[in-house]
């Protein structure tokens, strides 16, 4: 089914504006950095330079004497106030090597930007004055950079101790995976390289610490994760969390980069713990490229195997995947979370991928963006073009034809997608391109040898997200929940206050988890407050990432307002003297069935809730609830993205000049919110396949740390966005929500890079690296020329 | 320490400011106006975009001294005094060009500037008009848009 727009109830599925938006149009935002306390002092890390070299020793002589410094202290110094490592939640298999990762480095330096000082001073600048002046005695050391050239013999080890920088290596696979490739038609086996990725959330990270009057630890962090932070703060710091509370005030942006436990977090608690006064540190940008996490760096083998005809019958990855210096929160995990999706929407029955984790002198990666699905939709989707190619097929036909069509489906991978249609999705996607007219511009182009070549690239994909139920977590050891949680509270003279247990930066979960409960409830939306991001005020949570607030906490919060109901229906069927089951609530009023006029809104039922004076023998008083919720199942969003480009073939520039998008995220609550969040996710996917690539030179040194080097697009080098939507409601939750914070990141850079080579294969072009730079374009051109 | 005069918002201010401190932190610091964030301190993202004599300016490219006698808008200072949102601030609203919000107080003057300058008559404009202001949430998608809607009614 194809639609635009389902509504279920007054707000629910309408474009509601936010009403997140006045403050922060009209600068009454509260980021990190515009929080001030009285007596905060300001914290600056000392990093190495190098991206791999032996700490001999550290001279804090001048600094300690510099103006306006407070304190410095050594890694060395501050040792004993780690109780334990930074933590990684995702040890992904039993053998893994979890090296240790404290909050500054005190043998030596594994990464350009490891922490090895600290300056705590009375102003920013003066703390910035005083970190130059650290002395650090480093021995540079050969540097691990790449990811094969890490497991070679004698490569440079990042962990002496552990003998080998191989992480990890983790395997799914069905029985008869390498008799099916030996039986096929068709083999195609194809290579892709997924280079690093600089978040680069344009509020950089920061954090504010402050100690209370009975040693209780106030944490405010530009953060997506509260709850995590603090129950793994307690971990680092050995202060129990009950003497913990973690603030995130208004987080600029965050892409999986702010979902982490970093370094600076424990040692501004550390340092306001030893000085007694509150440590404030915010991030510069070129200590944001190398300090917060990066994403991808994959390399991996793609197999592809296939009958004559055309029927796909195996599947194969073999994946090396960087950890980067050390394990972060999810670093290991993250190739996990694509795991089961290498076969994508298609029926493929064979199925194995194979994962080698690797360490490097790199920055740490961790989830970015779409966080494992990226990186396999990516070499699938490349790879079924270069299979229709070599069957002679046409690339929508052939995935027409291994297209999943009936659902729930359990998949090789042992998943089951709850929901899809996959097929609605590419003819809608077709439909809208107009593809006969561009293929025919196309021909004419080539025809005419043009300097301009069109280019059309697509991408079916699927992903799971709504991260996710408990148990399977547990199963792939995951070290946390998948749970999520809602408070609804009914005020006495009947606002509505609702507490998220996740954590939004930009979302608009108070827009739409006021449309949920305001049509619940039958209350107006600006009834609704919605409180968040405050460990105080929240209690239960599992936080904002993996597309998970709405099919997650969403669904928490629609249960939330369904025990206020049910409690509600009970004093109102105490005070008009008739049973529960016969009054109908709709609209916020319980009325007596074929008694319209006998009637008690929920607004009175709440007031009399309060006062007490005559609630059901036994009741508390009080109209507040609290749900939580594990989902039974992944959501499976679903969808067709096509790219179109012109390539100058004489200086190799892209021009992306169309791009359209169907996807399918089960209901929609708002679509303006959903639009806004597929526009953002198609945007990172384009950056990653055009322009944006962390670099780094052999010694480890991260070429690209500036918006300068670090070519992030901006309005100029992007078209308009043509979207749609096919909606399959998920069966596994009441609102039939997906998910939708990472589809278009997951979809975009295989459209892009399908349609450069799209552009340019009438000249033998079968592969360009990403990003398709112009340099890149130009050189790959002349070598196929050749 | 260097004295300076400037007016902000139509308030003016008499500072003494060291040589080396830059406008936005004389203004979200000195004198308390945080909306105006920094996103990365080199003249790269725009989020600390304000209008100085009217003109478009990163104020972290600019010195406090240097802006002596200027005339300076601050995202505080857009909206009218009864509150109502200036047309560019309600045109982001409608259209939903802000997500997180960071970027968008620099976002929504650059746009300001970019439209009195009448430099935004067609989408190509608005977006080499926006090329030093950078976003990470919207795609600059809806962003345009809202340039575009009120540009339109100019």
């Amino acid at each position: 089914m194809t639609t635009t727009e389902t509504r279920t109830g007054r707000y629910v599925g309408a474009p509601v504006k936010r009403k997140e938006d006045r403050a922060l149009l009209t600068g009454r935002g509260r980021y990190l950095d515009d929080l001030t306390l009285p007596g905060q002092v300001f914290m600056a890390v000392v990093r190495s330079p190098y991206g791999h070299a032996k700490i001999n020793g550290i001279d804090v002589v001048a600094a300690r004497a510099a103006e306006g410094v407070v304190a410095v202290f050594t890694g060395a110094e501050l040792a004993e106030d780690w109780l334990g490592s930074l933590p990684c939640a995702w040890p992904v298999t039993e053998d893994i090597k979890m090296p240790p990762h404290f909050p500054l480095a005190t043998d030596k330096a594994r990464y350009q930007g490891d922490g090895v000082a600290v300056v705590v001073a009375e102003s920013r600048a003066l703390a910035k004055d005083a970190a130059e002046l650290v002395e650090v005695d480093y021995e540079p050391l050969d540097a691990t950079v790449g990811l094969a050239a890490s497991l070679d013999d004698g490569a440079p080890l990042v962990h002496d101790e552990l003998g080998t920088n191989e992480c990890y290596v983790w395997k799914l696979a069905t029985d008869d995976v390498e008799a099916a490739i030996e039986v096929a038609d068709v083999v195609v086996t194809r290579r892709y390289y997924q280079p690093p990725l600089i978040p680069n959330a344009i509020e950089p990270r920061g954090v504010l610490a402050q100690i209370g009057p009975t040693s209780e630890v106030t944490l405010w962090s530009s953060t997506q994760v509260p709850h995590i932070l603090r129950f793994a703060l307690q971990l680092v710091l050995g202060i129990p969390e009950s003497k913990i509370r973690v603030i995130a005030p208004d987080v600029g942006g965050g892409f999986g980069s702010k979902l982490d436990v970093y370094a600076e977090e424990a040692l501004a608690i550390a340092l306001a713990r030893r000085l007694d006064r509150p440590v404030k540190w915010i991030e510069e940008r070129s200590e944001n490229s190398v300090a917060t996490i990066h994403g991808r760096d994959f390399d991996t083998e793609l197999t592809l195997a296939a009958t004559r005809d055309g029927t796909i019958t195996a599947v194969k990855a073999d994946v090396t995947a960087a950890m980067g210096a050390y394990l972060q929160l999810v670093t290991p995990g993250v190739p996990l979370l694509g795991a089961w999706i290498y076969a994508g929407p298609y029926d493929i029955r064979n199925y194995s991928v194979t994962f080698t984790g690797v360490f490097t002198n790199t920055t740490p990666t961790d989830a970015y963006r779409g966080a494992g699905r990226p990186e396999a939709t990516y070499v699938l989707e490349r790879t079924m073009d270069a299979l229709a190619v070599e069957l002679g097929m046409d690339r929508l036909e052939l995935r027409r034809q291994n297209f999943i069509s009936e659902f729930p489906s359990t998949i090789a991978s042992g998943l089951t997608i709850d929901s899809g249609d996959y097929h609605a999705s590419l003819d809608e996607l077709v439909k809208r391109l107009d593809l006969d007219s561009l293929l025919s511009e196309q021909r004419r182009r080539r025809e005419a040898g043009a300097v301009k070549q069109l280019g059309v690239g697509f991408s079916t994909y699927n992903e799971m997200c709504g991260l996710a139920p408990s148990r399977i977590l547990g199963a792939i050891r995951y070290a946390v929940g998948g749970w999520d949680s809602a408070t609804v509270r009914f005020q006495p003279l009947g606002s509505v206050q609702v507490v998220s247990g996740t954590s939004p930066h930009g979302q608009g979960h108070e827009t739409a988890w006021s449309q949920i409960v305001a049509d619940s409830l039958g209350v107006d939306f600006d009834e609704v407050e919605v409180l968040h991001g405050d460990t105080a005020v929240s209690q239960l949570g599992m936080d904002t990432y993996g597309s998970r607030s709405l099919p997650v906490g969403g669904i928490a919060l629609v249960h939330a307002a369904e025990k206020v109901i049910a409690k509600a229906r009970e004093i109102v069927a105490h005070q008009l003297e008739v049973a529960g089951e016969d009054l109908e609530f709709d609209a916020g009023t319980f009325s007596v069935k074929g008694s319209a006029d006998h009637s008690m809104t929920i607004k009175e039922a709440s007031f009399a809730a309060h006062t007490a004076h005559n609630l059901p023998d036994g009741m508390e008083p009080g109209l507040e609830a609290t749900a939580t919720y594990d989902p039974p199942n992944f959501s499976w969003p679903g969808g067709a993205h096509a790219a179109v480009v012109e390539v100058d073939t004489e200086t190799g520039d892209t021009r992306l000049i169309r791009y359209v998008a169907v996807d399918d995220v089960g209901s929609v609550v708002n679509p303006q919110i959903v639009d806004g969040q597929v526009h953002g996710g198609i945007t990172q996917g384009i950056a990653a396949a055009l322009y944006e690539e962390g670099i780094y030179d052999e010694d480890g040194n991260l070429v690209t740390s500036t918006m300068v080097s670090y070519g992030i697009p901006s309005a100029a080098d992007l078209p308009s966005y043509e979207l749609a939507r096919t909606e399959s409601p998920s069966p596994t939750n009441p609102l039939g929500v997906k998910g939708v914070g990472e589809t278009g990141t997951i979809a975009s850079a295989p459209a892009v890079i399908n349609a450069v080579v799209d552009a340019l294969s009438h000249l033998g072009v079968t592969d360009v690296q990403m990003p398709a730079t112009p340099e890149r374009v130009w050189r790959t051109i002349q070598e196929a020329r050749q | 320490m260097r004295h300076v005069a400037l007016t902000v918002n139509h308030s003016e201010h008499r500072l003494e400011l060291e040589p080396r401190e830059l406008l936005v932190y004389v203004l979200r610091e000195r004198l308390g106006l945080t909306g105006t964030n920094v996103g990365c301190d080199t003249t790269s993202c725009g989020a600390c975009t304000v209008l100085i004599d009217g003109e478009s300016v990163k104020s972290c490219t600019v010195l406090g001294v240097q802006a002596d006698g200027a005339e300076i808008t601050t995202i505080e200072g857009l909206a009218g005094e009864n509150g109502e949102l200036h047309p560019m601030q309600a045109a982001f609203h409608e259209h939903h060009a802000l997500q997180c919000g960071y970027c968008t107080p620099g976002m929504v003057m650059a746009a300001v500037g970019l439209v009195e300058s009448g430099r935004a008559g067609s989408e190509d404009e608005i977006r080499e008009g926006l090329e030093g202001n950078l976003c990470r949430c919207t795609g600059y998608h809806n962003i345009v848009r809202a340039v575009a809607a009120v540009a339109g009614r100019v």
